[in-house]
């Protein structure tokens, strides 16, 4: 990739901060909190994104950028108030300017309908004079098939234009002592003004005073120019335009002699043969104004050529930037959190033979082992913390679909967010994206109520989804929670029971009926609308979270509300899980699956058909898949009494009973590939090692349950899941 | 020995372009993302030769980065030029107020950029 494409995609990236900034900045004007940081950070990000759009010619994005950023300064500089129909206007051009933004990175133009509009809304707030209208978009808005085209006027700067006649210009020049202050150089100006044409100079030093009234940082020569040239006084002006008013300048064109005509037509002529030297040829000049001067400088364009010097060696010097961040591929975290993982087992099993050793518990070697316990935990924590990333990114993103969604479906709704600040793994939060998307569609599409319905029931009519996250006990939990009428109740299940989800005479808990919207098959809306349906259930978020390893919930109350809380874990990297045996094999099942525990009773295990079993727990009945047997360690069924059972509740809510032998423990484990470092085996999710150094696969409990499926499904169907 | 410009600016992009027009010119470039890094630049890295910097930014912004350069002896005769994105001339008075020597307007080019530096580069 070239450097150009680099920076391009340095700018979106950047494009992506500067949209984040630009709406939390807007979010927390709309709440009234609009001091000036808040403003100055708001202008600032559209003022980059205009910037660097510019560097790249995507004219639609300087042009939206540039009536935006305009209303912004007006807020900033107090001609406009962040009223709330103001911001209203600002939030949308913010979403118009990500889809710009978004467009341009596709290498697209977005549809004018799209933009347009909102671009005048903003132009009647801003109220941007008819002048500025033309620079910045009239012209262009007035004949949408105009394209602008680079003109490129370089030549015109080129020497001796054969076209145009040298002329002799005087120059009287005074530097005031604010040129000096601001770093400005006569002799640099003269510099630039030899660049020009030939020229002499007198300097005027009778100002200067004598060595003990010197000031140093005083202005005391004045200079006069004769410049021989054949630009224009336009341009000799330009060279002054730094400093400008910081001077006393005065350019006076003096008619040519005739014979400067010839004798540049001369040295043209001798240059385009190839000839050595102008200065052969070089005229007689005219005596400058003031001989007298004490000082005189001849110089002379071919003088002046100092380029930097040679740009192999510049670009091996250069300096990387310094700040407060770096980025790092992600493979190099990977590798490090896995040597990480590496130590964490290491250090297990030393501690394991250490204690196996029989060393005395307050022995210096235990002592310092549990430094070493301690030191490598908090590498661990360290090292994933690198991974961690804050929610905020993710919370941003749903106050845009809270406002569409609202604007939709014609209801009224704010976003409130909470615990922005909390931090998950990258992955975890990319991956959450769309789960959440569709439970704020589904909080305001279902959750909430029309403002006419909302004011009949005495609530506000601008509705809330609450969006928060906590750190609680090692994992995070994300609640997305609506202030509107809650889950019908009655509906959820009228439409199970007609889905064939359970049976019409099931008894269900306000709970129960509550989970069913999680079933595959489970919609509510008879036609799939764009803004809930998107032809995707709950049961697909359920997936998502699971897939994670994570758990959803919802708590309902009608009339209320409802809320679903999700609970993540902070990292991809290692599982909670309870180790268990059987067969002398010892394996792990994610602790995120488990309901609960229990040794069955006699009469609670029934025999169905030749090898299939299920256990009676609580009224129901659940398939007992044996571990052990299914997994092909042992071919006779273990003793159901004297094993115990572990109750596990996969995809689609089916609860199903694992039969182990004994469960030895509960811990964080390393997850290792097993497809990377062996390949695919059936029903194993990955693999740990345990602390004595041997290798455990953790259970894929999915695909364990689905295969055993295939023996006791007709056990299953007989038998209505209550849950 | 290449001259060094510090570029001052808060847009990653707009230093990745500085930085590739100068180090395409011969120039060495040193890098800062606001005024106050910028300050700190200056009393830790090598003194620049040129300074270019960006007028909005957050912590210390443009104008009051060149104020304070103008204050110290040290670094009042480095050359600042300003990056302004229209040829505003409120922005280009009041930075000349604070102390700028020249300045350039955005979206630049590199022929631009270079021209300008040569021009206050002693």
């Amino acid at each position: 990739m070239d450097t150009m494409a680099t920076i391009k995609q340095t700018f979106f990236q950047e494009c992506e901060e500067q949209l984040a900034e630009l709406e939390s900045g807007l979010l927390a004007m709309n709440e009234g909190f609009a001091d000036p940081e808040t403003v100055n950070a708001v202008f600032r990000a559209v003022h980059s994104i205009k910037g660097g759009a510019g560097a790249f010619r995507l004219d639609d994005l300087v042009r939206f950028a540039h009536i935006f950023e305009t209303v912004l300064d007006q807020i900033r500089i107090g001609h406009l108030a962040p009223a709330p129909e103001i911001m209203k206007i600002s939030l949308r051009a913010a979403d118009v300017l990500a889809d710009l933004v978004a467009a341009a990175r596709d290498g697209e133009r977005l549809d004018e309908a799209k933009w347009l509009p909102v671009l005048e809304e903003c132009r009647a707030l801003s109220d941007i004079p008819e002048s500025e209208r033309g620079d910045a978009a009239g012209g262009i808005a007035a004949a949408p098939d105009f394209q602008p085209v680079r003109a490129n006027f370089d030549d015109i700067d080129a020497p001796a234009a054969p076209d145009r006649a040298q002329r002799i210009f005087t120059i009287h020049f005074k530097p005031k002592r604010e040129l000096y202050g601001n770093a400005n150089e006569s002799v640099l100006l003269l510099r630039e003004l030899a660049r020009l044409g030939r020229m002499t100079v007198a300097c005027d030093a009778t100002a200067l005073p004598l060595l003990g009234e010197l000031d140093a940082d005083g202005a005391y020569f004045a200079w006069t120019i004769e410049l021989a040239t054949t630009r224009d006084e336009a341009e000799i002006r330009e060279v002054f335009e730094f400093v400008e008013g910081d001077c006393e300048l005065s350019i006076d064109c003096v008619a040519a002699p005739p014979q400067q005509d010839v004798a540049a037509l001369i040295r043209r002529v001798q240059a385009e043969m190839g000839a050595p030297s102008a200065s052969a040829a070089s005229p007689s000049h005219q005596a400058p104004a003031n001989a007298g001067a004490p000082l005189r400088l001849v110089a002379s364009a071919e003088a002046s050529q100092d380029r930097p010097a040679a740009k192999a060696d510049a670009a091996k010097d250069e300096i990387a930037p310094s700040s407060a961040t770096i980025r790092v591929a992600f493979d190099r975290v990977d590798r490090l959190i896995n040597l990480v993982g590496e130590l964490v087992i290491n250090q297990a099993m030393l501690s394991q033979r250490i204690v196996e050793a029989g060393f005395a518990s307050g022995s210096a070697v235990i002592v310092g082992l549990d430094e070493l316990q301690q030191l490598t935990r908090e590498i661990q924590e360290s090292v994933m913390a690198i991974r961690a990333q804050p929610v905020k990114s993710l919370f941003q993103r749903m106050s845009r679909i809270v406002r569409e969604v609202a604007d939709a479906t014609g209801k009224s709704a704010r976003l409130k967010t909470e615990g922005e600040a909390a931090e998950i793994d990258k992955t975890v939060v990319e991956r959450l994206a769309d789960p959440l998307t569709h439970l704020i569609r589904n909080a305001i599409g279902h959750g909430l109520e029309t403002p006419q319905q909302r004011a009949a029931r005495g609530k506000p009519p601008e509705g809330t989804v609450r969006l928060s996250a906590t750190h609680r006990s090692g994992r995070v939990i994300i609640e997305v929670s609506d202030d509107g009428g809650g889950i019908d109740r009655a509906r959820v299940r009228e439409v199970a029971i007609r889905r064939g989800l359970i049976a019409e005479e099931a008894q269900l808990t306000d709970s129960e009926i509550d989970n069913l919207i999680f079933l595959p098959g489970f919609s509510t809306v008879a036609t799939l609308s764009n803004i809930s349906g998107r032809g995707v259930g709950m049961d697909v978020v359920k997936r998502s979270i699971l897939a994670l390893g994570g758990r959803i919930a919802i708590v309902s109350e009608p009339g209320k509300g409802s809320t679903f809380t999700m609970s993540l874990p902070l990292t991809l990297a290692v599982l909670d899980g309870m180790v268990v045996s059987t067969s002398g094999q010892t394996l792990v099942v994610p602790l995120t699956a488990i309901v609960e525990t229990l040794r069955p009773r006699s009469g609670d295990v029934h025999a169905l058909g030749m090898d299939a079993q299920v256990l009676a727990i609580r009224g129901s009945f659940v398939p007992l898949i044996d571990v052990g047997q299914a997994l092909g360690f042992r071919s006779a069924p273990a003793d159901p009494l004297t094993s115990v059972v572990i109750l596990i509740e996969t995809e689609g809510r089916a609860r199903n009973a694992l039969l182990v032998d004994a469960i030895q423990d509960q811990r964080q484990v390393v997850i290792k590939s097993l497809e990377a470092n062996y390949r695919h085996v059936p029903d194993i999710a990955a693999a740990t090692i345990l602390g004595d150094g041997r290798v455990a696969l953790i259970l894929d409990v999915d695909a364990l349950v689905a295969r055993s499926r295939g023996i006791v499904a007709q056990a299953d169907l007989q038998f209505a899941e209550a849950g | 020995m290449s001259k060094v410009i510090l570029t001052v600016d808060d847009s990653r992009t707009m230093r990745d372009m500085l930085n590739l027009a100068l180090v395409e010119a011969g120039y060495r470039v040193t890098q800062a993302v606001d005024g106050l890094h910028g300050l700190e630049m200056l009393r830790g890295e090598e003194t620049p030769h040129v300074i270019v910097t960006d007028l909005n930014m957050p912590k210390l912004d443009g104008f009051g980065f060149i104020e304070a350069v103008r204050r110290d002896a040290r670094f009042r005769a480095i050359p600042i030029l300003v990056l302004t994105t229209e040829s505003d001339g409120e922005k280009k008075n009041r930075a000349r107020q604070a102390g700028a020597t020249g300045w350039i307007v955005k979206p630049f080019d590199s022929v631009k950029l270079v021209d300008a530096i040569r021009r206050v580069a002693a």
